[in-house]
């Protein structure tokens, strides 16, 4: 056995999707402890409600992160509502859950060109990053912007979409579904994938428990937990039922996204047939006085959103609790005993976003 | 531009940008708009790469990060300010955390505004950037020859 040594990983690597910094403690390649270190993203963005009001402020939530970004709008927008008694028409309802589906399918199928690239399978990163993009240019023909579209509102959405385009987009849907067999197979059959990803950084159902975990992260540790069967937006109205797997590994991790992406595409399909006709946008009149605590269901797990407001047109706090917050004491308890080469790896099994994480 | 003087590599940091601008920075490489094609690489290496492309306003915390790749980096070298946040701060200039701007930090070459910014002005202002590599490497060699006679 060799010494004790601590090696730096981080916050510029090559291998890092994202800046975080960790020390790895480790012994010949094992890695006996990681010790994480943050604050390359903070900005200090709950801090603008001094600057911004009610309404600015829906924009600056939606920066909180540019991957799932219109969750973090819609979050905010929820608790604002609910603090102000505005009731959101359906349509805008239906359509929300439509907008949070397909960006959960592209952070999911982000995730797993990012998976690929980081078991050094490169031509499959590209295939992946090359079906995200027919879903980008779906989410830029409804609304303009490809990855932050500013489409949520307080009230309901800044715009509606035409019926002849959600029949177009379930036509497309129907068509992604070979797209994702493709890519999938690869994933959960291919002997060279599964070498990486089987039995590698094993949580336990009592771990990820204690731990409080949560996502498709405690989900693949065999917790049907998901904040979308508390049946916000018009998830109640659909036909709905959590992805688990029970192994608890990498692989488990992975199979649990790709049932989500299937699953996303079937919510999609379903929320476009139900589809209520209507307004999307209910009047606002007044200014929000009291507090609420929102949570929803990010692609990456559970977030929470506090919003306290004092009859002024400027909040008194925002507070928003992201997934990957909870799910950092997790990554650094499944990292202890393995390959210095699995790292990467398992940092990304997490689907980590430190900018969430920070704001 | 007629044709390429150079292959050049590209190191992407994220210095505390919301994410936005970093997959789109990926998405650019990737088959839909293919910034591969100019022979770019992204590489993670600041001793390989010849083009610095920064997302984000820049924190404190990151202020010495983004310092030392520049540093690390050999010239000539060119730095690409990819998104609003990069150029000026963009929706964080009030944060108390944001400095607003690489250019507070490292000089920028070229600014590529957008929230996020969209692939093909990154693309425009990747290529731009190759000019002005060039332009640094004409300027570089020049300065070469004239302490070479000085000699």
């Amino acid at each position: 056995m060799s010494k004790i040594s601590v090696v730096p990983f981080g916050p510029q690597h090559p291998v890092l999707p994202e800046p975080i910094h960790l020390d790895l403690v480790i012994q010949d390649e094992k890695v006996l402890s990681a010790i994480p270190s943050i604050g390359f993203v903070h900005r200090g963005l709950e801090s603008l409600v001094d600057k911004r009001d009610f309404k600015e402020m829906v924009l600056v939530a939606e920066r909180i992160c540019g991957i799932c970004s219109f969750g973090h709008g819609m979050g905010y927008c929820e608790a604002v509502e609910k603090i102000m008694n505005i009731t959101v028409p359906d349509r805008a309802r239906f359509l929300r859950t439509m907008f949070q589906e397909m960006s959960r399918l592209h952070s999911h199928t982000m995730w797993l060109g990012l998976a690929a690239d980081a078991f050094g399978y490169e031509s499959l990163f590209m295939e992946c990053w090359r079906i995200r993009e027919k879903i980008l240019d779906m989410l830029e023909m409804a609304t303009g912007g490809r990855v932050i579209f500013s489409i949520c509102d307080v009230g309901g959405l800044r715009k509606d979409v035409p019926d002849e385009m959600l029949a177009e987009f379930d036509r497309r849907f129907a068509a992604l579904k070979s797209d994702y067999d493709h890519v999938t197979e690869i994933f959960l059959n291919d002997d060279a994938v599964k070498s990486r990803l089987c039995g590698v950084g094993v949580m336990t159902i009592q771990q990820a428990n204690d731990l409080g975990c949560c996502g498709p992260f405690l989900r693949a540790s065999g917790v049907r937990r998901d904040a979308r069967m508390t049946n916000y937006e018009a998830y109640g109205e659909l036909d709905f039922e959590p992805v688990t797997a029970n192994e608890g590994d990498s692989y488990a991790r992975c199979k649990v996204r790709i049932g989500e992406i299937y699953q996303s595409i079937d919510l999609i399909r379903q929320c476009i047939a139900k589809m209520p006709a209507g307004e999307v946008q209910a009047p606002v009149k007044g200014l929000p006085d009291g507090e609420y605590m929102m949570r929803i269901e990010q692609p990456r797990g559970e977030a929470l959103y506090y919003v306290k407001a004092n009859g002024t047109k400027n909040l008194t706090r925002f507070r928003v609790r992201t997934p990957t917050f909870a799910n950092i004491p997790g990554l650094m308890e499944i990292m202890k005993g393995t390959e210095v080469a699995d790292v990467a790896t398992l940092i990304l099994t997490i689907d980590p976003c430190i900018s969430c994480t920070e704001r | 531009m007629a044709k390429m003087s150079k292959s050049p590599w590209l190191l992407h940091y994220d210095a505390s940008s919301c994410n936005g601008c970093d997959i789109e920075v990926l998405a650019s490489t990737t088959p839909v708009y293919d910034l591969e094609r100019f022979g770019i690489i992204n590489t993670g290496n600041p001793k390989h790469a010849d083009i610095l492309l920064i997302t984000g306003g820049v924190n404190y915390q990151n202020r010495p990060v983004v310092k030392q790749l520049f540093d690390q980096m050999p010239d000539p070298k060119v730095v690409v300010a990819a998104g609003i946040c990069a150029c000026d701060g963009g929706v964080f200039k009030d944060c108390y955390n944001i400095l607003g701007g690489v250019d507070k930090v490292i000089p920028v070459d070229v600014y590529a505004p957008g929230c996020a910014v969209r692939p093909e002005c990154l693309i425009d202002a990747v290529v731009k950037a190759i000019a002005i590599l060039d332009e640094k490497r004409a300027q570089m060699s020049e300065q070469a020859k004239a302490e070479r006679k000085q000699e």
